[in-house]
């Protein structure tokens, strides 16, 4: 790649949020990256124009493009290449199939990855009606997954999820050999730094705090005790061209900045 | 056979208590008409069986609804359907949710007659937690698996809506995703299909592929011509949400006032044809 990193003077957050979750997709080969939320559709399309280049996606509709759409700006409206077909149907297909890698937002998420956005309270008469189940449970025992918390705080970072929407790894290995099998929760990324779940604990780890932010900030915003790697490093910065391509190419109006502001 | 018939007789063949299957996905093509004929009838306490959308939230008023099948609720272009939301808050219904995958099996397994199809999904997560009926099988062979034995999901009346259809009940969608009207279609006892037009059999070619034609008259029972009967949901080629109405609707949605007021406007009223003038009148006042 063109160009050595640059300094975290220059990215802004939402900027090393998006190679942070580019990187989550690193190795994955022929499989469809979907995204929800504005920084992981940018770091997704990230990673496939630099070094993932065989990522497929979709248009949100029905169409798996040949093309990176961009998420803002003039080349967000013209309409881009297919170059498949995929109704709703060969979705659930594909991801039963398991060539998908997921990223879902999460409303709730514990130390073991369970994850929450159905609803807040008790599923009878919830506090609050989020999303509901939507594909979380099927997604999360056949194909990666890995979570977007744009909002890093204890209420999202919680003891226990209150309904659990997406599988964490207590839950796949006591539900058994069935629900392990193709389960994997590969990273976390939240606006403060990037967990992973390793073994053999497959507890949720902080393993980089992202440019400006200290250990204790993370512990300080998370309502469960966190594993900390033994050497939490600096998320890496964006290199010169990431940066190119996230402010010139993928994101010219800088949507990112509302989604995580600097 | 001309399976020819209106709204109104749809409706009717709803009786209290019964299970209904609406197609579409979210806001995508909703046979809204038919739901808007549906509020219109007497019935009460259905049980809906839905890819949500604004469907399942007008059909939420007290009393319409008793119970939701669900694997979600939205209105797309903004992801929480807030008619829904608050029916839920105020525990004014009861939710079955299954993850979007089951749903689907649950259709299948109704539409071709088998007790169940195995999956994986649900495994692990609250949903079993959430529908204590659901079981798990084991699989015979070698592999011994043990997966989640989701339930056929059959309905009594199902009402999708396509782009043309014919007089013997024959459709076509011309948009980008059939989603699963089909299954809905194959799950019910009684099924019917609204469209922006009828046209002659003939005629389907000229409007799009064979591939097109995805529902056969054996899967419909009545043919219901209602153009713009998706309307706000979209129905492209035909037509695009309509996203200002839709709006309207969900800034209206949060207050009881304002939903009081949205109802008389544009729900309480004896026709689909008055309908569609209050949206001319209100869409002409902006």
């Amino acid at each position: 790649m063109a160009g050595g990193e640059v300094s975290a003077a220059v990215a802004t957050r939402a900027e090393v949020c998006a190679v942070a979750v580019a990187e989550c997709f690193r190795g994955d080969g022929e499989v469809l990256a979907s995204c929800f939320g504005t920084v992981p559709a940018i770091g997704a399309r990230l990673a496939r124009l630099t070094f993932e280049p065989d990522l497929m996606m979709t248009d949100g509709i029905a169409s798996l493009v040949a093309d990176v759409v961009p998420v803002s700006g003039e080349g967000a409206k013209i309409p881009p290449i297919a170059e498949g077909w995929l109704p709703f149907r060969s979705v659930f297909d594909l991801l039963w199939s398991g060539r998908r890698h997921v990223i879902m937002i999460a409303s709730q998420i514990d130390r073991h990855g369970n994850h929450n956005f159905a609803c807040i309270g008790p599923h009878a008469k919830p506090r609050a009606q989020l999303l509901g189940m939507r594909g979380a449970p099927g997604n999360t025992v056949s194909h990666p997954t890995s979570y977007w918390v744009p909002n890093h705080s204890p209420k999202v970072f919680v003891e226990q999820v209150d309904v659990v929407s997406g599988v964490g790894y207590d839950r796949a290995a006591a539900a058994g050999p069935s629900a392990a099998r193709f389960h994997e929760i590969r990273r976390v990324v939240s606006n403060l730094g990037v967990f992973d779940f390793a073994p053999p604990e497959r507890r949720m780890r902080l393993v980089s705090v992202h440019p400006g932010v200290s250990v204790d900030d993370v512990r300080a915003a998370s309502g469960f005790e966190l594993a900390v790697a033994a050497d939490v490093a600096e998320t890496r910065a964006p290199s010169a061209e990431e940066l190119r391509l996230i402010r010139e190419v993928l994101d010219p109006e800088g949507l990112r900045e509302r989604e995580v502001p600097s | 056979m001309d399976k020819r018939t209106t709204a109104a007789a749809v409706a009717a063949e709803l009786r209290d208590g019964m299970t209904l299957g609406i197609g579409g996905w979210g806001s995508r093509r909703k046979p809204m008409a038919l739901v808007r004929e549906i509020l219109r009838s007497p019935v009460k306490d259905l049980t809906v069986v839905s890819y949500g959308g604004p469907d399942v939230g007008w059909l939420c008023a007290p009393g319409e609804v008793r119970k939701r099948v669900y694997g979600f609720v939205s209105l797309d272009s903004s992801p929480l359907a807030p008619r829904f939301r608050r029916a839920r808050e105020t525990g004014a219904i009861e939710a079955v949710e299954f993850d979007e995958g089951m749903f689907q099996l649950g259709l299948y397994a109704a539409s071709i007659r088998l007790p169940f199809l195995p999956t994986r999904a649900g495994l692990g997560s609250d949903v079993p937690r959430l529908n204590p009926q659901l079981k798990t099988v084991r699989s015979p062979y070698d592999d011994g698996e043990e997966l989640v034995a989701m339930p056929a999901l059959p309905l009594d009346v199902a009402i999708v809506h396509q782009n043309r259809a014919d007089a013997r009940g024959n459709a076509q969608y011309l948009g980008p995703d059939l989603y699963f009207d089909d299954l809905f279609l194959g799950a019910a006892k009684r099924r019917f299909v609204s469209c922006e037009q009828i046209v002659e059999t003939r005629d389907f070619a000229k409007f799009g592929s064979l591939h097109t034609l995805r529902i056969h008259r054996g899967l419909v029972d009545g043919v219901v011509e209602a153009p713009g009967g998706a309307h706000f949901t979209e129905c492209p080629p035909d037509y695009g949400r309509d996203e200002a109405f839709q709006r309207e609707y969900a800034a209206a949605a949060k207050g009881e006032d304002a939903w009081a007021a949205f109802r008389e406007r544009f729900l309480a009223l004896a026709s689909e044809d008055a309908y569609q003038e209050a949206v001319r009148a209100w869409r002409g006042a902006k």
